[in-house]
């Protein structure tokens, strides 16, 4: 079978997969005050990933990130349930938040949240979901 | 505060996603399996202690006093629920152990059945109707998976309804939360039900209170019942053993807790109807049971029987009808399972599910034949049984309450429950025996554990009734007076 032409969607691709990866994480850590979140930035991370998958063939791609997106979205809810368990281990509520503020260099005073892990394992869990399901709609012939 | 009462919801969870991430560790899925459940049953009865001590156990999730965060109630009801959820689940997982077969079970067969129980669970300890949607939709979620698991031609073409009906109930259900939610402001239960009296149930409440009734009953399968005898004679025994003893009851869960606790003004409308539909229900239930000649369908058509009878109980909404419900409810759950974990193995044994083409089974299998009549003269509420005393308590509250059509509606269709089921006993095990030595499958310990478990429990139940009764009684306090629950959850602030 003859290769389609399609320089121009991979060189577009190289550089766009760049821009939406870092608009995802941009949206990731917005979500603590702002709009954002765990949810929408782990889609926009699936959003590069299918990109991906589009251009350059899904074997390809998953050659490359030889990871079982299923056992992600395992772990993504483990670690959001843990942060939930962690405040009760501390003889607070299930899914009680702690917050700190620390002084990091460069980014000056930054506020430390527990609700940013939990939010870690909703991208993980949303990231894994999603992709599972792309790759087996497209499995399926 | 009390984080115990999360413990029902996450600890099927961790587990399952443990499951998720060792794939290919079957002993491992089975071990986990039932240490979770067995963990859940734990929790739910020290629980249960700690609110016959204490009353009504409360967790604001993060903290979020009510009615702004999300609230878990655990009260007697519910607690019991959850144990007894816990119980049916072991049973059935121990009965899946030796007969769902390799294929099911690393296609994620038990971290399925845990996130359902999650579902489940989490159905019966909210204390936000949102929150509910969200349990209900989890339940349903792993339900579909676990009905269509397998893919064989008839569980394809019953789960396409299973989902197609349940989506439209699930949008149903938002669209009337949305309704209460634009009415009163609120989504958390006490409050909901603090703000309702306060402004009166008026007609267009009631309209919303019938769309959550509407919903409901598709889930449980009152009067709506339609999508029920094709969907749970599709899948094999353990999960339609698991579906038939908790997803329905969980509909008749949200029935029973939304009528008691916040559209309770009005029980000459909406609680008449209830009664009307378990009526009918228990009518065209008792037809199918008696008409059908095929074990699968006479075992769906008794779990309609059921439903309606539970609600009957509800109808009557006087003391003694609700612990005839608490009991029965209780009792079905149990019992139902044990029906479909016999009503399997026998298919199972003898490869059909016509009652013609089986015949004279207790020569073989004596055990299973006497384990299948006392669960039949349970299912029809023969004393000592455990049917029995729910059984009283309902016809008892229906009388009270001058419903003497529901009551005796109720006592015909327990004389069908037990024709059917005697023509099963009949048919199946006595006469002439059809199976040779060699043609026997046999049954091992792997088969008639979990049905002997259920079918003591059957028994205990029934002989010890006096010792649950303490428990009962503060569940049907809890739910006949509405002021106890919403003094527990708003605790110190002022609504």
């Amino acid at each position: 079978m003859k290769e389609p032409n399609d320089v121009i969607l991979k060189t577009a691709t190289k550089a766009a997969v760049v821009i939406i990866l870092a608009f995802s994480i941009h949206l990731f850590l917005s979500g603590h005050h702002n709009p954002g979140g765990g949810f929408i930035g782990g889609l926009a991370f699936v959003a590069a990933v299918v990109l991906l998958y589009l251009v350059h063939g899904i074997e390809k791609v998953q050659k490359n990130i030889p990871v079982d997106f299923k056992k992600v979205a395992g772990i993504g809810v483990l670690i959001s349930v843990f942060t939930g368990v962690g405040g009760m281990i501390s003889g607070n509520p299930f899914l009680n938040q702690a917050f700190w503020m620390v002084d990091l260099p460069l980014f000056g005073k930054t506020e430390m949240a527990t609700a940013v892990l939990f939010d870690v394992g909703v991208a993980l869990a949303v990231i894994g979901a999603s992709l599972t399901i792309i790759i087996s709609i497209s499995d399926d012939r | 505060m009390n984080n115990l009462i999360i413990l029902p919801i996450i600890i099927p969870i961790i587990a399952g996603m443990l499951m998720v991430i060792c794939k290919n560790m079957i002993k491992f899925h089975r071990f986990l399996s039932l240490l979770a459940i067995i963990s859940v049953g734990t929790v739910s009865v020290l629980l249960m202690e700690q609110i016959k001590f204490a009353g009504i156990q409360i967790l604001y999730l993060g903290g979020w006093q009510a009615p702004f965060g999300i609230t878990l109630v655990a009260d007697m009801f519910a607690v019991m629920l959850v144990l007894v959820t816990a119980i049916v689940t072991f049973c059935c997982l121990c009965y899946a152990f030796s007969s769902i077969g390799i294929e099911r079970e690393l296609h994620y067969f038990y971290p399925l059945v845990l996130f359902m129980i999650a579902g489940v669970n989490g159905a019966f300890l909210t204390g936000d109707i949102f929150n509910l949607f969200v349990c209900f939709e989890v339940m349903l979620v792993a339900s579909y998976v676990l009905i269509s698991l397998g893919g064989t031609r008839i569980q394809l073409r019953e789960s396409v309804k299973y989902i197609l009906i349940n989506m439209i109930s699930s949008f149903f259900f938002l669209v009337a939360i949305a309704f209460l939610y634009r009415m009163t402001g609120t989504l958390n239960l006490a409050h909901l039900s603090v703000l309702v009296a306060k402004a009166g149930q008026g007609g267009l409440m009631t309209a919303v209170a019938f769309l959550f009734l509407i919903v409901f009953s598709l889930k449980a399968g009152l009067l709506l019942f339609f999508w029920l005898p094709g969907s749970y004679s599709a899948p094999p025994p353990a999960i339609a053993a698991i579906f038939a003893a908790l997803l329905t009851k969980v509909g008749v869960y949200a029935i029973i807790r939304l009528f008691s606790l916040v559209f309770y003004h009005e029980p000459g409308v909406t609680h008449q109807l209830i009664g009307v539909l378990a009526a009918i229900t228990m009518v065209l239930g008792a037809m199918g049971a008696v008409a059908y000649g095929d074990i699968k369908r006479i075992m769906t058509y008794n779990v309609m029987i059921g439903i309606g009878f539970i609600l009957a109980g509800f109808a009557s909404f006087s003391t003694a009808g609700m612990s005839g419900t608490v009991y029965y409810l209780i009792h079905d759950m149990i019992v139902k399972a044990l029906l479909f974990l016999l009503g399997g193995t026998i298919i199972y044994l003898t490869g059909t599910g016509k009652l013609k083409e089986m015949s004279g089974l207790i020569r073989l299998h004596p055990q299973l034949g006497w384990m299948f009549f006392i669960a039949a003269l349970s299912l029809s509420g023969i004393p000592p049984l455990s049917g029995f005393i729910g059984k009283i308590f309902i016809t008892e509250g229906t009388f009270h309450s001058g419903y003497f059509w529901l009551g005796g509606i109720g006592l015909l269709s327990g004389l069908m429950v037990l024709y059917s089921m005697l023509k099963i006993f009949m048919n199946v095990f006595w006469g002439y025996t059809n199976l040779t030595d060699e043609t026997d499958k046999g049954t091992h310990r792997g088969l008639l554990l979990p049905i002997g478990i259920l079918t003591v429990l059957t028994i205990a139940l029934g002989l010890g009734a006096e010792g649950i009764h303490e428990y009962v009684d503060l569940a049907v306090m809890g739910l006949m007076e509405p002021g106890l629950y919403i003094d527990a959850v708003r605790g110190s602030s002022l609504w």
